[in-house]
């Protein structure tokens, strides 16, 4: 063993100190919106997640439509963009020859890279008015009796915002599953063939069960994406605060309330329960994210941030 | 009889979801398709060089352009990778060169959660941190925010090229007598150019778009550029507000922005990919 030189400790002890920094930001991130968030969340308690109310005048802040909101966008966004994403994933890793499989996962990729300021411009003057014609007066027609299909079609709410999400998860959730779907061993393909399967039974029998975990993981971390996606969503939610079972209606999301009002937010009580709304966000993105971490981590040993 | 009537569904669902599974890519792809094409035939008969050369007109005069908007995006952008650079690139090297496997773990969840941070909540860190105190918006904390996003994929990006730098360089190179930190500077990072410049540009093209932390840390200025600690202008800002503004001409300049904006991210993936790509081969 070489002595340990000085300039090693030097360098060395520098680039621990850059990477700390990541944690240090983490951990930054966490006290200071705890500490600017602290006024409301001093006054409100818990009961600023149970409060439906949003009134700037006379000071009374809840966060249940805000949190309402971005739980249902995404878990519209979500029932669109899984069957779409694993097929397309699928295709990719199981059926496509490498001269199509490269340059459809190039394209996808670039759906994943276009602004997102872009993805709501292009909702709000092309996708909107296509959903409020058609989409939600067909909708409204034929399946009007359930609860979430009644009232006016506005075109923005919280269907146009569920469709702007899975346009926007469906190239990360497609190109992780990929990845983790070709990491499944050949040998477990070749011997679910050799006993006869047909190859959609190949892939229902040995591939999709292999790498179920890292499926469910791809899914989740594409609704991390989609519960703090910002700019989209305000575009084409319509910034209304209620709760109601009506897709059609306009709604918010934690994002898009942040993003909507932080910048005419006067006095520390309406600052602070915008960002104890972003806290709220926060926590949520973190617990999902963790878990979807853990779960691809485990199926593709080291791999990209996925990005 | 019964057997062969088996295998006949069996082959016919067989081909039938595979042609769904090739549908749905197809779909992906029109997705694409639908939003690039709206953005460029609109962005090309919108655009013009006023929109290139001149400054905003005020509501009610046609015309103008974002000459400033322009010019601030770069600004907030070179700022950002001003400050993102040498620490992501430092926090590159020490997972892939300096850590122990628990350490690099650690760091590297860390940096992966970072990135999975929404960025709107990134802006609030930003104005929390430096508007407050600094009573001012500013092209500053702009900057911080947008680096905060560049940092992790940075780090993560320049981890993996260096890590495929192979081993017997390494051993060549401390085989010489020189030490540890002259090996990484002169042989490791030398030899991962082509996939941390790679790195650098995704992360560049990504924060280019980014506009959820800027609302509230730029934003958006009428006077142009006018110093790190005044607010600044940003294209995909201008993209935001004209959109949702009541003024047809101002919905215009958004989907010429759109369009600019489009090229210059989309233009710097296709490169980056081509170059990587043929380095591959």
């Amino acid at each position: 063993m070489a002595r340990p030189r000085v300039g090693d400790r030097i360098f060395s002890s520098l680039t621990l100190f850059f990477a700390l920094l990541i944690v240090l930001i983490l951990g930054g991130l966490l006290v200071v919106l705890n500490i600017d968030a602290w006024p409301a969340i001093q006054k409100f308690g818990v009961s600023f997640i149970t409060s439906i109310s949003w009134d700037p005048v006379r000071e009374e802040f809840g966060a249940l439509p805000a949190v309402y909101g971005t739980l249902l966008s995404s878990l519209i966004g979500l029932i669109i963009a899984v069957p779409i994403s694993l097929a397309s994933a699928i295709f990719l890793s199981e059926l496509a020859p490498e001269w199509m499989s490269r340059p459809v996962s190039f394209l996808i990729e670039m759906l994943a890279a276009i602004p997102s300021v872009i993805i709501g411009l292009w909702g709000l003057f092309v996708m909107v008015p296509f959903i409020r014609d058609p989409i939600e007066k067909w909708l409204g027609s034929n399946l009007g009796f359930l609860p979430f299909f009644q009232g006016p079609p506005f075109g923005v709410g919280f269907l146009s915002a569920g469709i702007i999400l899975a346009i926007m998860v469906i190239p990360i959730i497609t190109a992780i599953s990929r990845d983790v779907m070709s990491a499944v061993p050949a040998t477990q393909r070749e011997a679910m063939l050799a006993l006869g399967a047909t190859h959609w039974e190949m892939i229902t029998g040995a591939v999709l069960p292999y790498c179920r975990s890292g499926l469910v993981g791809a899914v989740i971390l594409g609704l991390g994406r989609a519960l703090g996606e910002t700019m989209a969503v305000t575009m084409v939610i319509g910034n209304s605060y209620k709760l109601t079972p009506s897709l059609f209606s306009p709604g918010a999301t934690i994002a898009s309330k942040v993003a909507s009002e932080f910048s005419e937010a006067s006095g520390d009580l309406y600052l602070g329960s915008l960002i104890t709304l972003a806290l709220v966000l926060f926590g949520i993105t973190l617990v999902v994210n963790i878990i979807a971490r853990l779960l691809v981590w485990r199926s593709i040993s080291v791999k990209g941030t996925g990005e | 009889m019964n057997r062969s009537e088996g295998n006949f569904r069996r082959r016919w669902s067989n081909r039938l979801m595979l042609v769904i599974c090739g549908c749905a890519a197809a779909i992906t792809i029109a997705f694409l398709a639908l939003i690039l094409g709206y953005t460029i035939i609109n962005g090309v008969t919108y655009f013009n060089l006023d929109f290139l050369t001149q400054s905003a007109k005020p509501v009610g005069e046609t015309g103008g352009g974002m000459r400033e908007d322009i010019f601030g995006t770069f600004i907030l952008v070179g700022i950002a990778s001003v400050i993102a650079l040498p620490v992501g690139l430092m926090a590159g090297i020490f997972l892939s060169e300096v850590a122990g496997p628990k350490a690099a773990s650690v760091i590297r969840f860390s940096a992966d959660i970072l990135a999975g941070v929404p960025s709107i909540i990134v802006g609030v860190f930003a104005y929390a941190l430096l508007v407050r105190p600094m009573h001012s918006y500013s092209a500053l904390s702009a900057g911080v925010a947008l680096a905060l996003i560049m940092i992790p994929v940075v780090a993560r990006t320049a981890e993996e090229a260096m890590r495929l730098v192979p081993n017997s360089q390494r051993e060549a190179a401390l085989a010489l007598g020189i030490s540890k930190w002259r090996m990484i500077l002169g042989v490791i990072m030398p030899g991962a150019t082509t996939g941390i410049v790679t790195g650098v540009m995704l992360a560049v093209a990504r924060v280019a778009g980014e506009t959820a932390p800027l609302i509230f840390t730029a934003l958006g200025s009428a006077f142009g550029v006018q110093g790190l600690t005044e607010p600044i202008g940003a294209l995909p800002l201008q993209i935001y507000r004209y959109a949702l503004s009541p003024y047809s001409d101002w919905q215009k300049q958004a989907w010429a922005a759109a369009f600019l904006l489009v090229i210059l991210v989309l233009g710097i993936n296709i490169v980056v990919r081509l170059v990587s790509y043929r380095k591959k081969q």
